[in-house]
């Protein structure tokens, strides 16, 4: 079963992943650190890096809001409220990337319009990495001992020291997994973005859509190298969240 | 913490508020856009041949994805928990955990590189006169690819709760592998199973990066609908676009239901370990 199990990985994952890297490596190493630090390119990973970077931040934040009124508040309809959260994850991106630009695009029933935006790259962000923070404080949240918040306001603590003395330490090892689950999906998120973005080169363009671009114009090298640099930022984020997801649980035990 | 009435609803305000702007209003526009100009065009868009195939095609994969996967899925957490390798079990974890954190365009990259005309396998495939890229044998094999890791991972912490124990009390009085496979260790992981294969199916609908590189987008031959809905939104087609995107969101409600309904259950299996009666364990 091993046997069989490494087959159908080293056909289906590994060797078209070497294949990759084997390309982007196809000109050699200077080549490789040519086609990376092309302006477009540059470009192109800064803008992923930084959004990334912002929705990983807001994701922090608003995640732990959600969980806990999740967790702590009680209302009509929290049941349903639990329940869409996962929604980003069901929908197909595309779908979420059109639904986006029918309320943040020029005929939106708001009024904001932040179509072809970096703007509009960070809320598509938003929207397909909502669950992650949500998910991973959600249960910590639910399992913490109140007691200890108790004998804080007890002793005169007012809720916000109470939360960031208490609370928010215990929270912190999930609130770091789930954000870095967020970013590694914010790095490489292609079918929301692409739709709302526009795409300009060197403005709106993010990594997965030069990627794209550079695979379509028979570009397979470039498109290599930037995947390359993906891969690499996937697998310290990987790694990054494999660490801190340990470090929550034994937090938990 | 017992907060004032006053910050308890604020924060619910702001918590439900965010919600609605990034998450509800904009789904809900699928509803309006569908719907604006009557059913007539919706019907139009629903009978559409272009449509009609690329639902099919859509089926096809997810149909052929789910199961390839679930199979493989349970094998390799059987192989990893019960019987690991001396060496390579992280390569193992990391090849399996790779398709989630790569993106999508990279998947498509990838299989073109090694199945595409110019690919490593292309001489070959092309001599045999099989074409992967571009065809739908792509657009099949990149769904399994970004799907390949969800039954695995929900599969292997079950396992590893639910220990060997019974399966080989059962070895022992006479069960043959199949038996013990069948008759234990799948009643004991199937809520596992079946949550990875909910998780499985809704990402196999709605991938689109990963098609979207290796499919060429042949209206009526290799567009899934997600590429349809691309494809028709770029020509204009509003409701055709919106008539997809809904199917899709329906689709998607569809195993939000299955999720919800099947990981409580999920859960439940791997925490029930801990409370089964003593039993063979005391034995020993």
């Amino acid at each position: 079963m091993l046997g069989l199990s490494t087959a159908y990985l080293t056909l289906i994952v590994l060797i078209p992943i070497a294949a990759v890297v084997a390309t982007s490596l196809e000109g050699g190493l200077s080549a490789f650190w040519e086609q990376v630090t092309a302006p477009a390119a540059v470009a192109a990973l800064k803008l992923t890096f930084v959004a990334s970077l912002i929705v990983v931040a807001v994701n922090a934040v608003t995640g732990t809001l959600i969980a806990w009124v999740l967790v702590r508040d009680d209302f009509r309809g929290k049941s349903a409220v639990n329940a869409i959260i996962d929604l980003p994850f069901a929908l197909p991106t595309i779908v979420a990337g059109l639904t986006l630009l029918a309320v943040y695009g020029p005929q939106s029933p708001l009024g904001v319009d932040i179509a072809y935006s970096r703007a509009a790259v960070v809320v598509a962000l938003l929207f397909v990495t909502l669950p992650f923070v949500v998910r991973a404080v959600q249960p910590v949240l639910a399992e913490l001992d109140q007691e200890m918040e108790e004998a804080a306001a007890s002793l005169g603590a007012r809720p916000f020291t109470t939360f960031r003395r208490i609370i928010l330490p215990n929270l912190l090892p999930a609130m770091f997994s789930g954000a870095a689950l967020s970013f590694g999906k914010a790095v490489g998120e292609f079918g929301s973005i692409v739709l709302i973005s526009g795409n300009i080169p060197f403005d709106t363009e993010v990594a997965s859509v030069y990627i794209f671009k550079n695979i379509e114009s028979d570009e397979p090298e470039t498109a290599a190298a930037v995947s390359v640099v993906l891969l690499v930022l996937s697998f310290v984020v990987l790694a990054v969240a494999d660490v801190l997801e340990r470090r929550s649980r034994r937090h938990d035990a | 913490m017992r907060s004032r009435p006053g910050s308890r609803y604020g924060l619910r305000a702001l918590a439900l508020g965010y919600l609605v702007l990034l998450l509800a209003l904009p789904v809900s526009m699928i509803f309006y856009y569908t719907f604006r100009d009557g059913l007539e065009p919706v019907w139009e868009a629903l009978t559409d041949p272009a449509f009609v195939s690329a639902f099919k095609l859509t089926l096809l994969a997810v149909g052929i994805a789910v199961p390839a996967n679930t199979i493989f899925g349970v094998a390799c957490a059987m192989a990893l928990v019960r019987r690991p390798p001396k060496h390579g079990t992280w390569l193992l974890n990391s090849l399996i955990g790779l398709p989630l954190a790569l993106s999508p365009v990279v998947v498509g990259l990838a299989l073109i590189l090694v199945y595409g005309q110019d690919g490593w396998l292309g001489g070959w495939l092309t001599d045999n006169g099989i074409q992967v890229i571009f065809s739908k044998p792509g657009i099949i094999l990149a769904t399994i690819f970004v799907t390949l890791p969800f039954v695995v991972r929900e599969v292997i912490p079950v396992l590893r709760e639910v220990g060997t124990d019974q399966d080989e009390a059962a070895w022992m009085l006479g069960a043959s592998r199949f038996q013990t496979f069948r008759r234990v260790t799948l009643p004991a992981i199937r809520w596992g199973v079946a949550y990875g294969v909910v998780l499985t199916t809704a990402r196999a609908l709605g991938e689109y990066g990963a098609v979207a590189v290796v499919s060429g987008r042949i209206a009526g031959k290799t567009e899934t609908l997600t590429l349809h809905v691309d494809e028709e939104f770029l020509r204009f087609n509003e409701v055709a676009a919106y008539t997809t995107s809904l199917v899709l969101a329906l689709l998607a409600v569809l195993t939000l239901i299955a999720m919800n309904l099947f990981k409580p259950r999920h859960d439940k299996e791997v925490a029930d370990v801990d409370r089964r009666p003593p039993g063979i364990e005391a034995l020993r």
